[in-house]
């Protein structure tokens, strides 16, 4: 017996070290006809790690304080040994999250992978994206240029929309009357410790979940209905370890030739990344002309700007943002269709969602672009196409023609 | 469905290439003159940080930049210290200035701002168009003003270079907001010392400096960046190859 096994050994005696690994990964059987849009899972933990490491180096250097912030990311990019690198890589990662998340999302809306028994894997999963969107924008208050601090204030002021505590509230939120020192020592704070905690247990629970029922696949029927007489195990799956540890391997390294790329060539993404305002340090006193948040926030901004104020109050517009992201969480119960794939679905669901998408993106574009009359407009359209998605679903997927799901899984 | 799947694939791809392009324009009426720089150039850069120490920190500080780092452009310490370190600081230094903030907004109506990053938040275009559109204009308190930054708190620190200019009669009706290209609008009424040719040289020379300064380590980072493709592409290949062999027996 060699020393590993036996120190392995030693370890399983006192802790399920081999039983852990088994039942979430090792033994884990997966459907064999996972196709491209199932790499994003892992691709967002592998953001997860990118971002946790480079934002511990980050903060060996960063300066949480409102007269030395600006100049302290400065010194990250100049004068610490692969400062820049380490800020490009956490800056680029904070978009890449999105767009990986985003992908991750589209494909569980494209194959049902909501629906029964996945409703909590995809609540946990929204819980996630919650959380996400709070630590993106905690984080980008720290390099405390005009944007970080005009994008906050923004934010923040929404909060002074709710009736009656409004104005408590967003107070409470700074700690001071405008965004100030206080309020990037909370967000720092924040953004370090607090929200990465909930992030990884949430992690955790996602993976857990996904473990425990099974992923669905691009047919969207359930593996576990067709299992080997013999071995107990499903006929159309195979073992994670090493199948999809090895796949997931190549899809990391396109991943990261895209993410390299971006880094070392346009880690500014042409404004999109890093806001070209950005690189002028916060004024209290100056208000840009137009202050637009980073691109994974816009369609949402788009929302909130297009909903007319009501008595001069903001808050239907607050309405309209907030629960445009968290309807998806009822997604599980909206969704009557006969089958879960989208190969399955009739043209009625596949023509929403194709709605869905196109309004979520040029919902998207709006957002970073000033208000006019037609674009406001056409963002009210839009937004209603977003939200009729959701609303009508459960009449739409019903009378939809569905074509017969396979009884097994195919290529 | 093997279709939809293939349409949805490319339009991901098309809007990952795109994105970039979607650039927007960072808010100026005026038309923005490409700014002919090459960051390879070390002599252009050199001859931008002798025109930045001698005519621009006189007001505006580098607070973020180190003397010692223009060693980046082939130059030795001693040279540095010699030639660009006019203000007594030392060579480890960052770019600092005397002016007191205070001083310079009672002076300029606004304090100057500092020119670390300044190349990284207007872009070299808008800075290659403003430092050549400044004109005479009487009705502003230090006599100029700019195509670029209407109403501009600096006076023309390069006027002796440059020489007069002022707005052409037909432009002076439509000249706030309304402008379609920068120079034509003006006209040079007094020569300076330099040629225009000369002039927009020197500003070449002196946005290129403020491009670098913007982002020191520019060079270095596409550098590796071009090791790390090479080297992921290579990566990429390998497991291409083993993902194959492991999924030979996956029917």
């Amino acid at each position: 017996m060699s020393t590993l096994t036996r120190l392995v050994d030693w370890v399983d005696d006192r802790f399920p070290l081999t039983r852990l690994w088994k039942e979430q990964w090792g033994d884990y059987i997966a459907p064999k006809n996972f196709n491209f849009w199932y790499y994003f899972g892992s691709l967002a933990t592998l953001v997860l790690v990118i971002q946790i490491v480079s934002g511990i180096f980050l903060t060996m250097n960063y300066k949480p304080d409102a007269k030395l912030a600006f100049g302290s990311v400065e010194y990250i990019m100049r004068d610490v040994p692969w400062g820049w690198l380490i800020r490009y890589i956490h800056s680029t990662g904070a978009s890449m999250f999105f767009v990986v998340v985003y992908l991750h999302m589209f494909r569980g809306l494209m194959y049902g992978s909501y629906r029964k028994p996945r409703e909590l894997l995809w609540i946990f999963g929204m819980i996630i994206y919650l959380c996400l969107m709070a630590e993106a924008f905690l984080g980008y208050l720290l390099p405390w240029g005009q944007m970080s601090f005009w994008g906050a204030q923004v934010i923040v002021n929404l909060f002074s929309a709710v009736p009656f505590i409004g104005p408590d509230l967003s107070l409470w939120i700074r700690g001071d009357y405008v965004v100030s020192d206080a309020t990037l020592n909370r967000f720092f704070a924040f953004h370090v410790i607090a929200l990465p905690l909930v992030l990884l247990g949430l992690v955790a629970a996602h993976l857990m979940a996904l473990h425990e029922v099974g992923s669905n696949n691009p047919d969207g029927i359930e593996i576990k209905k067709n299992k080997d007489p013999k071995t107990g195990l499903p006929l159309d799956g195979i073992p994670s370890h090493p199948y999809y540890t090895i796949k997931d391997l190549l899809g990391v390294s396109v991943f990261l030739i895209v993410f390299s790329a971006i880094i070392f060539f346009a880690p500014e993404m042409g404004g999109y990344f890093l806001e070209h305002n950005n690189f002028v340090p916060a004024d209290p006193l100056k208000t840009p002309e137009h202050i637009a948040p980073v691109w994974y926030f816009t369609p949402y901004y788009a929302m909130l700007r297009a909903v007319p104020p009501l008595f001069g109050s903001q808050f239907p517009g607050v309405v309209v943002m907030g629960v445009a992201v968290l309807i998806f969480f009822l997604l599980p119960w909206l969704d009557k269709g006969k089958v879960k794939s989208i190969r399955y679905r009739g043209g009625i669901y596949k023509g929403w969602l194709a709605a869905f998408v196109i309004s979520f993106v040029i919902l998207g574009y709006l957002g970073v672009l000033p208000p006019t009359f037609g674009r406001t407009l056409l963002a009210r359209v839009l937004t209603i196409i977003y939200f009729a998605f959701f609303i009508l679903m459960p009449w739409y997927t019903k009378i939809d023609k569905t074509k017969p799901e396979p009884e097994r899984v195919t290529r | 469905m093997g279709k939809l799947m293939k349409l949805l694939r490319k339009a991901f791809l098309l809007l990952l290439v795109t994105t970039p392009l979607l650039a927007f324009a960072s808010g100026g009426e005026v038309k923005l003159e490409s700014a002919p720089i090459n960051p390879n150039d070390r002599i252009s850069l050199q001859r931008g940080a002798r025109t930045f120490v001698n005519y621009c920190m006189g007001c505006h500080s580098a607070a973020y930049m180190r003397y010692s780092r223009l060693t980046d452009l082939g130059l030795t310490e001693q040279q540095i210290k010699e030639n660009l370190v006019l203000t007594g600081s030392k060579v480890g230094d960052t770019m600092t200035i005397a002016m007191q903030k205070g001083n310079a907004k009672e002076w300029f109506g606004a304090a100057p701002p500092d020119l670390s990053v300044i190349a990284r938040s207007r872009g070299a275009d808008w800075l290659y168009t403003y430092l050549r559109t400044f004109y005479k204009d009487d009705s502003r308190p230090t006599g100029w003003n700019n195509l670029a930054f209407d109403k501009v708190g600096m006076p023309h620190v390069l006027w002796q270079l440059q020489g007069i200019q002022v707005l052409k009669a037909s432009e002076k009706e439509n000249a706030h907001g309304h402008n379609k290209a920068s120079s034509p609008a003006l006209e040079l009424v007094t020569p300076g010392q330099l040629s225009p040719k000369d002039y927009d040289l020197l500003v070449a020379d002196l946005v290129n400096y403020l491009a670098y300064m913007g982002e020191p380590a520019k060079a270095a980072r596409t550098q590796l960046g071009i090791i790390v493709l090479f080297f992921l592409t290579f990566m990429f290949a390998l497991l291409l190859l083993l993902k194959q062999e492991y999924w030979k027996d996956v029917k």
